[in-house]
This record gives C-alpha cells, structure tokens and sequence, in this order.
C-alpha cells in the first residue's frame, strides 16, 4: 500500500475536522479526493504530510509511519500546500535548487533541470517568481514537489485558480506523474476527477461518505458524478 | 540546515537588507565616536572606542529587530512555512539556520568599524597606546549582545505574522532586557533586589566583558539568554501542532 490511513482523527478545540477515517491507495493509483469546503481535505492532507499531527489514530506511507518516521515519510512524499505558497522575491531556478537542497537531493542540478522540463517551466527558469502568472505559478508549485522524485505525491487543490487551458495543462501533467506515482489530489470540481482519477474518495463533514472506483460510483447511481456528490452530502446532512 | 542558511544570507544580500544594516552601523557609530559635541573622542581626548561601545547596544537593538523581523513572520504570512516544515528537516535546524545567518550579517556588520580602531590606534600618543585588551572584550561582549538579541528577534517574529508588530515587540524585549533592567540597580529604594535584578539584565554582563575580562560566568549568561529565547521561538513554532 502506497498510503494508508487508519482510524486517522484531528480535532481541533472542540470541532472536529477528521472523524475517524480509514482508507487505503495501493501503488500507482490517482485518487480524488472530495468534498465541500471545510470537509477536512486539506487537515487530512497536512497530517500525511507531518505538518501536523493527528489528535488520534494514525497511517502509513509506503509502510512508514506518519508520526513515528515523520522525516522519512518527508523525504518520499511530494507536497503541494492549498493555494501554493510561494518565496515571490525568488528566481524559479534559485527557487527550486534551494528546495532541492532541504529535500536532500544529491545532484541537485540535474533534479533542477528534470523538473524544470516536466513542468515546462525551461523558458521561465531566470525570471522571479513574483512576475509569473498564476498558471506558472502554480507550475512552479508544482516542480517545487517534484523535485526529489518522490514516490508519492499529495496535492491540495492543484487547479484552483487557473483558467481553462491552463487546467487542461495541469491535468496533463498530472496524469502523466501518474504513471509511475501514487497522486492523491483534492479538489471540488467534478470534471477534474473525471478526468484525471481512477478512484474517488468523497469526505463530508470530516466522515468519509463513498470510496470506490469512478466506473463502480457512475454504475451503482445511474447518474452524473456531480449528481453522485450532491445526493450523498444531502443525504449525510438530513441524517 | 546549511541550506536554509545559504538561502538567508542570499536574501539579505539580495534584497539589500545587509548593506543598508552595515551602512547605518557604520555611519552612527562613527558619528558618535568622531563628530556628535561633547563626547567625541577629541572632547574627551583619550585614545579609546569606549564612547562607540557605549552607544553601539542601543544601535544594535534597533538593526538586529529589523534583520529578525521578516525571518519568521514573513513565511508564516506567505504560508511558506509549511513548504519548509513538510520537507525533511527538523524544526530546530530551521530555527538555527536562521538564527546563525542573522549572527553571521551583525558580525560582518561589526567589521568595517575595525578602521576606528586603527585610526584610534594611530591617533594616540605614543601610536598604539590603547587598550586593546579592552577593544577585543567589548567586540566579543557585542557579538555575544547580539546573539542575544537575535534570540528575541526571531522569539518576536515568530508570535506574528505582521513584520511591524514583530519589529516591535523585540526592540521592546531587548531594550528592557538590556536597559531596563540595569536602570532598576540604580534605583535606591529597591536597595538589594534592585542589584539582583540588574544582574540578570544584558547590560551588567556586557559591561563585565567591556573591560577586557572575558569571564566564564558572564558568557554562560549570554548563551544561555540566546537558548532560552531560541527555545521559546521551537515552542512557539510548535504550537501549530497542539
């Protein structure tokens, strides 16, 4: 299993942002991850992530623990945070060389100029990052995840703000990391997990509420996935 | 670590930050120790660079919060720090990395003023009648000073995500740590106590280490004061995971 989550809980204060949930995605699978805003996607994504630690429960990625090996887990995930934060006063060059480096990369030159070529990102490599539209940006983003080749690759809202073209772009890219990555993406917008996943998992209210094959979802409902979405959160609210 | 240092240092040279850092040292002290009436070293007429000494805490206070200022507090606003806290690096190498970058541009800043002291040393009669012992003291007592102003400028910028507030809260932190402190020893009626809590203030031990005496005692105090503030700013910046 490429990540596995058990009984994983985050409460903060009194609310409770992940109730619980349980899931597991096997190696080289591209996973949606959905649900209304504040469904704690993106808490669930920080926890697999080491940026903060689960109140309870736990998981595993490529069979090593988030809490115990948190800097191990680090340096075989790749992570791009909800709205992609951004040193903007860097070169994109400068910028991924420096992230190469945290991430321990060895030749961290050639890792530069790999990613700089998945991402297309070689004509913008000498500009600094706060001249770049929001679509290179985000593309820096997600270089900047790339960069140690990691095995799996957790990404928060990777489309959210970019236009038509560029999102086609986005999805391109990412559906061609996924042949040899394990991705789990969140996102709330239907097409981009038709177009992209093999598997949806659909969070509400910090329970998970379907997971299964996109193919298994559409058949079982006869509907639309968006119609799919609905009908379980309204469900799940009249409960 | 290394690599977060590199890239603190890179940013101060690139965005200006050092030169504008040393420049102003430069200028004030050297104000101070030559131009400013009444207390300039020709007024006073000894060859000594006790009158930058004395001027150059407070200088200090003022240049190391603006250098700490942004360190954490910026990433925090740009949300940069969970880029760097979910790469594989702890959280105390990310404190220190900063941390020593900021020492590192306050100790270059403190070269330059190595002129005065060879202008003093060929102003005095004979030439190089000065105390040396003493200059080297009090260069080492200001790097130790700053060291621990260090600490509160990133314990400051780490409570905020405004630079403002920040540059705020830590030129207050140092000068009552450095200033207020030493002024409660002169205040008769608190008599002993008074004494005691001059002792802990930075100004008593910068004092000690001035005259030329580097004492164990005094240094230890230093580098603890640096730890504790250090150690302040990690809770601080774990506070996200409570």
């Amino acid at each position: 299993m490429s990540i596995q989550v058990d009984n994983l809980s985050k409460v903060y204060g009194k609310q409770t942002a992940v109730n619980s949930i349980n899931f597991n995605i096997p190696t080289g699978e591209i996973v949606g991850f959905l649900g209304p805003n504040g469904a704690g996607k993106s808490t669930t994504m920080k926890m697999l992530t080491g940026y903060i630690p689960p109140t309870s429960g736990g998981g595993s990625i490529c069979g090593i623990d988030i809490v115990e090996d948190s800097l191990e887990v680090r340096k075989i995930v790749g992570y791009l945070p909800e709205n992609n934060p951004l040193y903007l006063d860097m070169y994109v060059k400068e910028y991924l060389t420096f992230m190469g480096g945290l991430s321990g990369v060895k030749d961290v030159n050639k890792a530069v100029e790999h990613v700089l070529n998945i991402t297309r990102l070689i004509p913008e490599r000498h500009k600094k990052i706060g001249q770049l539209s929001k679509g290179y940006r985000q593309r820096v983003g997600l270089a900047q995840a790339l960069i140690h080749d990691p095995k799996v690759l957790i990404l928060d809202e990777p489309t959210s703000g970019l236009d038509p073209l560029q999102v086609v772009e986005m999805r391109n890219v990412i559906t061609d990391l996924g042949k040899d990555k394990t991705v789990l993406l969140s996102t709330h917008i239907m097409q981009e997990v038709e177009a992209m996943c093999n598997r949806v998992i659909i969070i509400n209210q910090g329970h998970i509420i379907a997971d299964d094959s996109l193919e298994a979802l559409k058949q079982n409902n006869d509907l639309g996935l968006e119609d799919i979405f609905k009908n379980l959160i309204t469900q799940k609210q009249i409960d | 670590m290394w690599t977060i240092y590199k890239k603190e240092i890179r940013s101060f040279l690139g965005s200006f930050i050092a030169y504008v850092v040393m420049g102003v040292f430069l200028v004030l002290t050297g104000l101070f120790l030559w131009f400013v009436e009444g207390n300039n070293v020709f007024d006073l007429g000894v060859a000594s660079l006790q009158v930058m000494f004395d001027i150059a805490p407070y200088i200090l206070i003022f240049l190391v919060s603006a250098i700490t200022m942004r360190s954490i507090a910026d990433e925090r606003k740009l949300g940069t720090l969970e880029i760097i806290t979910t790469k594989p690096v702890t959280d105390t190498s990310i404190i220190l990395a900063k941390f020593l970058a900021a020492l590192t541009l306050i100790v270059f800043t403190l070269i330059p003023t190595l002129v005065y002291y060879y202008a003093i040393y060929q102003l005095a009669t004979p030439v190089g009648n000065v105390d040396t012992g003493s200059a080297l003291g009090s260069y080492f007592g200001l790097i130790l000073l700053a060291s621990c102003y260090t600490g509160i400028g990133l314990f400051s910028s780490s409570v905020t995500d405004n630079q403002i507030v920040s540059l705020l809260i830590s030129m207050v932190l140092s000068f009552f740590f450095f200033a207020v402190l030493s002024m409660l020893g002169d205040i008769a009626w608190l008599d002993a106590v008074g004494r005691s809590l001059s002792w802990f203030g930075l100004e008593f031990h910068y004092n000690s280490i001035s005259r030329g005496v580097i004492d164990t005692r005094d240094a230890v105090y230093f580098i603890g004061f640096t730890a504790v503030f250090l150690g302040l700013t990690k809770l601080v910046f774990e506070s996200r995971k409570w």
